[in-house]
């Protein structure tokens, strides 16, 4: 595979690359306001084109340009304007109720990429991998992964919840990037394509909730329960 | 007829009626147009499963019919022309939605195309997304009513079941991982090529990606304790929505578990799948069982019965054998016709009644002499009771499990089946039989055949499967488990 012989040039890019994103993930876990949280995701997704199209570059995959053309423009652009368009109509402007003090879910996200740490080196060990930036790059994916979910429990309003899915989202495409670099090109623009639409529902939901239930609030969804 | 031009009708029917719905904008035009389509579509779908030349690839390799697909798709084709039916009688009964209808009936076809692709989707990656466009659309349909507890129905379901999901994903990419072991860097991840690469993958890639894809699935399944979504969607939608997403839906995605399953089984490392598999289905019958127990409300007792039936399948293909297999399938089916029946006797006391609390379903005997019958019936049906088809199907699944190491996993389906039993029947000896202090209505108001027959036509093959298993059917469920790797 790609990331049993790359130049060290290349193999601390990546690394770079990977652990900038990593570091975005906890702005977005440690920030409140909605319009911050939403430029780190943007900023993360161009990180993301950037590592697609060094990725292409180093390892020879040409389709991989077309990838990290679309990552930029879909998740880098359309996404973040779609959420903003999304943002304007509501009047809120950051999370007002917290779970957990912004701290303690600092901590708590550090210790995910601990656990995501010892998983990553488990798989590699009994796959005789030693390649340090497969390791980092399953850490990156497992732990984006479990801060995701993290900021979905943590977090009420509908934005920061669509905006956790996403990250889940981004960090399964950083590692599918870095691990198996030539998974077809079909399957990865399908895949965008199916998030532009996901994100539109929310869109439309989102509206409907504001109107039905007067909140975008998880907190106010509450009559369901048995 | 050539399987090119089946699969065709099959997926331009309901796509059809999804443009030219739209595009006339008549709520007569679409119901009945709704209507013609999913005849068409039951009338196609059959026969698939007991065609000859199965397994193969269509469409450029795009599209795999084989034995278990055409299977579930058989399912969905006949919830689809069961809900289509009865939904000309519910949505009419609101008369000012009238201009909503041909919206309804776009996402109702759109609903039932994408799960009539899904089971017959051959690459891996691509029936990700078929499952997730699957939500997509009954998200809308959850919602359709717009008020406070759809909305917050629709919301939990799109968020729980889109981040559920995204884990399927995360196994599918390490399945791809595991599978460049084997093929190189590029190649395409299909059911076939998972399942020739799977004894030289990495073990331990194999494992994690099966148990990742089976959260993730099992999130849309509706396995405890991913369960959470389902009994809100399913009583906050319409009951022809709901009836689709129980009967026909959580389907869908338990074949993508099944198929990764068979994966597991072809490498032999089948031992910890079919565990886990067994483990989440006997939470979901206690999550089932208990909540039927205290449920108060009509809908989401069918809900939580829904919940126990996936859990009746995960123990079916979790104790695996040919047996297990067959009971599986055959459950697949019964459940399909059996919860249509519910959710529409539901939809119809809720009419009348204007109440979704069982408290205030009172004298169903008095109200609905025919309808109730037959609803009485379906409660009987599907709580396992012989002559009714469930009966066999969950009696071929404990067997199965008899003999096997889950000995322990059969015995405590079967006390919770009783539980279930009795708690599903109590609520029904309620509504039919306690004293009440409503006033029972005159006589019986028919609410149009629309809403009755579709009842009764669920009700009919639910009897014949329970006293005659087809020869043929035996056949075709050797197939599939051969074909699964299912040892006899």
């Amino acid at each position: 595979m790609l990331a049993n012989h790359l130049d060290p040039l290349a193999a601390s890019l990546f690394s770079l690359l990977a652990i900038a994103s990593l570091l975005l993930a906890f702005v977005m876990l440690g920030s409140r306001w909605l319009k911050d949280y939403m430029l780190a995701f943007a900023a993360q997704s161009w990180l993301i084109g950037i590592l697609s199209a060094l990725i292409g570059y180093y390892g020879g995959y040409q389709e991989l340009y077309w990838v990290a053309g679309f990552t930029v423009l879909f998740r880098g652009v359309v996404l973040p304007w779609l959420i903003l368009r999304i943002l304007r109509r509501l009047n809120t402007a950051r999370e007002l109720h917290e779970v957990l003090s912004t701290s303690t879910s600092l901590v708590i996200g550090a210790a995910a990429v601990i656990f995501a740490l010892v998983v990553a080196m488990r798989i590699t060990d009994d796959l005789g991998i030693t390649s340090n930036v497969v390791v980092l790059a399953l850490t990156v994916m497992f732990s984006m992964k479990l801060i995701g979910f993290l900021m979905l429990t943590l977090r009420h309003e509908a934005i920061s919840q669509i905006l956790g899915i996403l990250v889940l989202e981004n960090g399964i495409f950083l590692g599918t990037q870095i691990l198996v670099p030539g998974m077809p090109l079909m399957i990865e623009l399908v895949l965008l394509f199916d998030l532009l639409v996901a994100v539109a529902c929310f869109g439309v939901l989102v509206r409907y909730l504001l109107t039905q239930i007067g909140s975008t609030s998880s907190r106010e969804l509450r009559r369901l329960t048995g | 007829m050539s399987l090119t031009v089946r699969l065709l009708i099959l997926l331009l029917a309901p796509l059809l009626v999804v443009l030219l719905g739209l595009g006339v904008r008549r709520a007569r035009f679409s119901e009945y147009l709704n209507l013609a389509a999913s005849i068409a579509v039951l009338l196609v779908a059959l026969p698939l499963p007991f065609l000859g030349g199965l397994p193969t690839t269509l469409l450029g390799g795009y599209l795999l019919v084989d034995p278990l697909g055409a299977w579930v798709v058989m399912c969905v084709a006949v919830v689809y022309l069961l809900s289509s039916i009865y939904a000309i009688g519910y949505m009419r009964h609101d008369v000012h939605r009238e201009a909503q209808l041909p919206l309804f009936y776009a996402l109702l076809a759109g609903f039932a195309l994408t799960m009539l692709i899904a089971p017959l989707v051959n690459s891996i990656g691509v029936y990700w997304i078929a499952i997730e466009l699957t939500t997509l659309v009954s998200t809308f349909l959850v919602g359709f009513e717009r008020n406070a507890e759809s909305m917050e129905a629709a919301w939990k379901y799109i968020i729980v079941v889109s981040s559920g999901i995204s884990l399927a994903l995360l196994g599918t990419a390490l399945l791809y991982w595991g599978g460049t072991f084997v093929y190189g860097q590029t190649y395409q991840l299909t059911w076939a090529s998972l399942a020739h690469a799977a004894p030289q993958m990495p073990p331990v890639l194999l494992k994690m990606g099966f148990l990742l894809a089976l959260i993730g699935y099992g999130t849309k399944v509706g396995l405890a304790p991913m369960h959470t979504w389902l009994p809100d969607a399913h009583s906050e939608g319409p009951a022809p929505v709901s009836a689709m997403l129980s009967g026909a839906l959580l389907n869908t995605a338990m074949v993508g578990i099944v198929r990764f399953l068979a994966a597991t089984d072809a490498a032999g490392q089948g031992a910890l799948p079919h565990a886990a598999l067994v483990i989440l289905g006997v939470l979901s019958l206690l999550v089932g069982a208990l909540f039927i127990v205290r449920q108060r409300q009509i809908k989401r007792l069918m809900a939580y019965s829904s919940v126990e039936h996936m859990g009746v399948l995960a123990l079916g293909f979790g104790f695996g054998g040919t047996l297990g297999v067959a009971g599986a399938l055959y459950h697949m089916i019964n459940h399909s016709l059996a919860k249509p029946l519910l959710f529409f006797g539901a939809g119809n006391a809720m009419h009348h009644y204007g109440s979704k609390r069982i408290d205030d379903i009172r004298s169903v005997w008095q109200v609905f002499p025919v309808s109730g019958a037959i609803w009485l019936c379906g409660a009987v049906a599907i709580t396992g009771a012989p002559p009714f088809g469930l009966f066999l199907s969950e009696f071929a699944i404990l067997r199965a499990g008899w003999t096997r190491p889950y000995l322990w996993a059969a015995i405590v389906m079967l006390l919770l089946l009783i539980v279930i039993f009795v708690a599903f029947l109590n609520h029904f000896r309620a509504m039919y039989l306690a004293e009440s202090s409503i006033a029972p209505v005159e006589h019986e108001d028919w609410y149009g055949g629309w809403r009755v027959v579709p009842m009764a036509l669920s009700l009919v093959p639910l009897l014949v499967l329970g006293m005659w298993w087809p020869s043929s059917w035996t056949v075709l469920f050797h197939t599939i488990a051969n074909a699964l790797g299912a040892t006899p």
